[in-house]
Parts: C-alpha cells; structure tokens; sequence
C-alpha cells in the first residue's frame, strides 16, 4: 500500500517538473520508467490531466511505442539483438538457447522473476555481432558458452 | 616523470568487450607496481576485432595493442607495454595499422584520438573552427558553401542538405528549428553512434553552424534508446559546451543564441523517417506524415525546422573550416565528399572506414574486411540497412556512388554493410524483412501496414511450397504495390531486400532460374 502510494507521488511529482517541457510526454514517460522501472497503467488518467492531454493520447503512445513497459519487468532484463548483423552471426541459435536455459519464451519473464527476455532491433554493435545487453551492460560477439555464462550468474544473483 | 598516457577507448563496442575491466587491471597493476599512468578514456578507433585496443603514447607517435583483456595486463607491463615494447599482442604504431592508414579521415579525424568529452582536446585538434567561421558569415553565405561542398544527407535519402538549408533561410518564422535525427535503427550501422560517443562536440558545433546559418535558436538531438552511452556522452558534451559558452544565448561571444537539447527515442524504428521523428519530439505517437508540407517549412511545432541525419551534421564543421571545394573534391560523380561505411555482420575485420565515394564492395569486403569471420564464402551483403538490397558477387565492383547503386536497384543508404556467408538462407531473410516492416509499421498507410503482413504470409507459402508459382507472382505483385503506394520508404523500400533476395538468389526460394518471368 505504501509502495503504491510512494509511487503516486513520485509521479506526481515528475508530471509537475515536466508541465513546461515542450512535447512533454516522451520525457515524462521516459522518467516514470527511469524511477519505477514501468509505467503503471492506472497513471494514465494522472498523466493525461497533468499534460492536458486525452488519456487516448497517452495511452495510444505508451503502447506505441516498445520501449514502454506496462507492467513491472523480472528484476534482470536480458535483450538479444536479432536484426539482419546478429542473425548472420547466429543470434537466432543464441535466443533459442536463452529460451531453453531461462525456461521462459521472448517477451516474457521468468517464473521467478529473475529474468525478462526480450527481443531487440540493433544495439549498434553490429561490427562484433552478435550482442546482447544485460540491464545495463552490454555484451559483443557473444558465444554460445558465454551466454549460458550469462544467464546462470544472473539466476543466481 | 611525467605520468605515461595510456588509451583505453570507453565507445561502447570496447566496453561491451570489457574496456572498463581493462582500464581497471592497467590502474590497479600500475598502482601495484609503483607505475605513473595517466588514463585517457578515448573514442574508438573504429577497428572492432581489435578492441579493446590499448595504446601507449611513446616518443614514435601512439603505439597499439589489442585485443586486450584484463587479464593480459600484467603480462603487457612484463613486456615493456609502457614503452611501447614488443608483445604478441602489440600492433606497431596505430597509425600505421592499414586498416587505419588506408582510409580517408576527414568526419572521423579526430575519433579515437581524443577524449571525447575534453573541450581543450577538441579545441587542439581544430575543433570550432568552422563555428567561428562561420559566425563571420551571412546565413546565404554559409549555406552556399554548403551547397558548393556537394554534401548530400547521409541518413540514407541524399537529399543536398544546402537546399535544405536554404529553405529554412528562406522561410519566415517566428521560431526555426535544427533536429538532428540519430534514430540509428539500421542493422549494420554504428558511425552515428560512434560519434556522439567519441566525437560529440563535432555534432553540437554542425547544429550550431545549421542554427547560424538558417535563423533557428533551438536545436534537439532525437537519439534512440537503445544508446544509453550515446545519450549520456551527448547530454554532457552539451552541458559542457553550453557552460563554455559554445551554445546557449551569446555563441563564441556573437550574441547570437542557440540552445539545445538531448530526446530520448523509445525503441520505434519508423521514427527514424524524419516526420515520424517530429511526431515523435512533439511527444506523440510517431506515425509519419504526408508531405508536403514539407518540414523545411513546417516543421517541428509547425515551424521551419532543418532534419539532418548525425553525420551530415558532423560533415558540416569540416567544410566550413576547410572550404566546400576541400570536400567537394572527394568522391566521384554527383557523390562528393567521404562516407563513413560501416562493416558488419559475418566479417572478420568489422569496423567503420571512411573513404571518398567511388571505392567498391569487394575493395571494402576483401581488402579492409579480410573476408567473412566464418571463413566460409560470402554470398550476399545488405548494403543500406534493413530496407537495402541483398547485393550479389555481380555487383561488386560497382563503385558505390548514390546514382550507380540506385541503377541497379540498390541503395548505399547510411553506409552500412551486412555481410552473409553461404549458409544464409535469403528466402529467410526476405521474410523477415517483411516480418519487421509489420512489426515496425506506424500503421497509417495500407500497404504497409497490410502490405508487410501478407508479404510474410505468402513468403511462406512460398517456403513451403503451396502453390509456387503463383504465390511470387503475388509476391512481385505485393511487393509493387508497397514500392508504389506506402507513404514512406518503410513500406515503400522493404521490397527492396525482398526483390533482390527472390532476384538474385531464386534457388533459396525454390525457383528454377528462368521460370520466374523476371529474373
């Protein structure tokens, strides 16, 4: 109960440091992500009242866009490149192995909550394909072994 | 004694192979050893199999080892490391790797040289120079350099940016803006990348020069999400020069003002079409919009707004320092100047190599590439990005000028080279082309939308074989249609890898060669 009134307010307080941004929204999204790590749906009417836009507008870009979350993610996030570079240097054989290591499909998240695998479309580390990032930190010219590597440090933390 | 400088590059391809570690073992054994090290952490150098790619400043100029991990620290500084000694892993003077030495650094003179964010080690290397040129300039004056310089948008489209410019001169408006679109969402790509993170100074003094130049006060730098560093190192460049007094409301002392400001992109690769991107910075969904308008003359807020790619920007400083016939006089036809290429994907010396215009694939593949990583024959590169055409051994040695590649249905785009060895299946990669236009449709044209959708359905028929020969037909048919129809070049050029994947290769999609009516 706490958290979710914690959370309120610290929205609240975002909306009020962003009211006079120019095309506010994108930034205001971006730092609900950055402190809470998604953006709670039920935040939709607050933001829209706070920008002075239709809660439609609001919602139609959170789902717009990918980088959006709407619901809180595993406490890692691991995202494999899969565009053209990375698939020329077996990253589809590198999402296959994570699936089966971590038990769980891309765009889900682990039963116990430790991990959330995603797909992602070029970390511009094309040239030592393939890559992958880990919360933060990135990783190129991944290998089969240091993927595994990998994940079981990351279930295990 | 003067502490040794030691480089150990913070682009993010060095540190997602460790840099940081490396930067950390070189501070903890020097401090071990009683050794006196200064640690520069500079922009990469470009060659990516060699990262981590230390060097050691001697009196021989800038010697190099790599690839360097923490563990081989200790066994450098056995060697000698510091003066620059022998070492299996050392590589002579940096610049006279051949790599290196081969290529034609105009933009990327500085990249790996300097700290990227130290203002005294861009001013030193002639940075701000073509800013306070052209500060002596009338805007008609500078965007006529532009135009004389022949610099054409780097992002993929080639459009001449001094006409751009010159529209937004021309335009009368209360408010301009400068948007620098560095949505690089291109596989393949990384010099847009590589520059806000090892060179961003240059970028914040090409938009400053664009908001002399046309009017505007007020710049944005739209950069995609997936580049934390890049947003941060651009963030802080900005921060500096603003305090410095490069930007913010009296430029170098002029009086004239230009302020500007990082956007954070969320992960939507259609913004990186330029009205999706305004869309976008405007804090909206990014659905593209129909022009005209134009957005030289509504823009941004509906205002006069110039959208340059990040290294037409960058182009920009160096043509005002050094004069549009210095540029102009690289390259080949209506291709003048230098392009940053970007070698990626299945080969064995991947990087970025900026040389004039008119160089070939196969130069780019064999003698900078060194071949596929695989060591496996190369059967097809993407050239352009995702929405390139698979380009086939015929094709090499076609000199990659914009208007040569377009003759053959192909694009060179934002430089970006995929390469593919022999085990890509191309009926495969033309599905997925398809599969990520419907994934990254903004919706708002139908034969995208749809388009992509279908395309994938009936590629796989096609896979599958259900009805062959009819279904490419309706491939070509479909493919037709998005070329013609879409609003943008997402739809409109996604048939681009489709067409030339079923083209060149129809053997992977199970046509005979000659049964198909177009190949």
């Amino acid at each position: 109960m706490t958290n979710v009134i914690n959370q309120q307010v610290s929205i609240e307080r975002l909306i009020e440091s962003h009211q006079s941004t120019q095309g506010a929204l994108l930034p205001l999204l971006h730092a609900i992500q950055d402190a809470i790590g998604f953006i709670p749906p039920e935040s939709v009417a607050q933001i829209a009242k706070g920008l002075n836009l239709s809660r439609a507008e609001v919602h139609g870009v959170i789902t717009y866009y990918h980088f959006f979350r709407t619901e809180k993610p595993g406490k890692h996030v691991v995202q494999i490149c899969r565009a053209e570079s990375c698939q020329s240097c077996g990253s589809e054989e590198l999402i296959q192995l994570a699936e089966k290591t971590l038990g769980c499909k891309v765009h889900h998240t682990t039963a116990n909550g430790s991990v959330t695998l995603e797909p992602v479309y070029c970390l511009g580390l094309c040239a030592s394909s393939p890559a992958i990032q880990v919360d933060e930190k990135l990783h190129a010219g991944v290998t089969a072994e240091s993927l595994r590597e990998i994940l079981t440090q990351l279930e295990v933390k | 004694m003067n502490a040794i400088k030691v480089f150990v590059p913070r682009d993010s391809a060095a540190l997602a192979v460790g840099a940081d570690d490396v930067a950390q073992a070189l501070n903890q054994e020097a401090m071990t050893r009683g050794l006196s090290i200064e640690i520069v952490r500079n922009g990469s150098r470009g060659m990516f199999w060699l990262e981590t790619l230390v060097e050691v400043q001697t009196p021989e100029g800038r010697v190099a080892y790599g690839p360097v991990k923490a563990k081989d620290v200790g066994s450098l500084l056995d060697a000698g490391m510091l003066e620059g000694k022998k070492h299996v892993l050392c590589l002579g003077v940096t610049e006279s790797i051949p790599y290196l030495a081969k290529q034609e650094r105009l933009t990327f003179a500085r990249m790996g040289i300097t700290d990227p964010i130290s203002l005294s080690d861009y001013e030193a290397h002639d940075g701000w120079l073509g800013l306070r040129r052209a500060l002596s300039m009338s805007g008609s004056d500078i965007v006529q350099a532009l135009v004389d310089s022949g610099l054409r948008g780097r992002g993929g489209a080639a459009f001449p940016a001094g006409i751009k410019w010159r529209t937004v001169l021309g335009a009368v408006a209360q408010q301009k803006y400068i948007v620098c679109n560095a949505d690089e969402g291109d596989s393949g790509t990384f010099s847009d990348r590589m520059t806000m993170e090892g060179d961003p100074y240059m970028l914040i003094e090409g938009m400053a020069i664009a908001g002399i130049a046309v009017g505007a006060t007020q710049g944005y730098v739209y950069i995609r999400s997936e580049y934390p560093h890049a947003i941060r190192t651009m963030s802080e460049a900005i921060e500096r020069a603003t305090v410095a007094g490069y930007l913010g409301s009296n430029v170098c002392g002029s009086g004239r003002t230009f302020n500007l400001e990082v956007r954070k992109a969320a992960g939507a690769y259609v913004c990186g079409e330029e009205t999706a991107m305004l869309e976008s910075v405007e804090g909206k969904r990014g659905v593209v919009r129909a022009k005209p308008p134009l957005p030289a003359l509504e823009g941004l807020f509906g205002q006069p707004t110039v959208i340059n790619n990040v290294i037409t920007l960058a182009s920009v400083p160096l043509i005002m320092a050094k004069g549009a016939n210095f540029y102009r006089d690289y390259g080949v036809g209506r291709s003048q100047g230098t392009l940053p290429f970007q070698l990626a994907g299945n080969i064995k010396h991947g990087g970025l190599v900026e040389k004039a215009f008119g160089l070939t694939l196969r130069e780019l593949l064999y003698d900078f590439g060194g071949g596929s990583r695989s060591g496996r024959p190369i059967k097809a590169v993407q050239v352009g990005g995702p929405l390139g055409a698979y380009v086939p051994e015929s094709q090499w040695d076609l000199p990659l000028d914009y208007e040569a590649y377009a003759a053959v249905g192909a694009v060179v785009g934002h430089g970006g080279i995929v390469v593919h060895d022999d085990t890509a299946d191309m009926a495969k990669l033309a599905r997925y082309a398809m599969e990520f236009c419907a994934l990254e449709s903004c919706g708002k044209c139908t034969p995208c939308r749809i388009g992509s959708t279908r395309g994938v359905e009936v590629i796989d028929r096609i896979r599958s074989n259900q009805n062959k020969d009819q279904q490419v037909h309706l491939l070509r048919d479909l493919c037709n249609t998005m070329l013609n129809g879409s609003l943008c070049a997402m739809g409109g050029m996604t048939p681009f890898p489709v067409l030339s994947a079923l083209n060149h290769y129809p053997a992977d999609f199970g046509v005979k060669v000659g049964d198909d009516e177009n190949v």
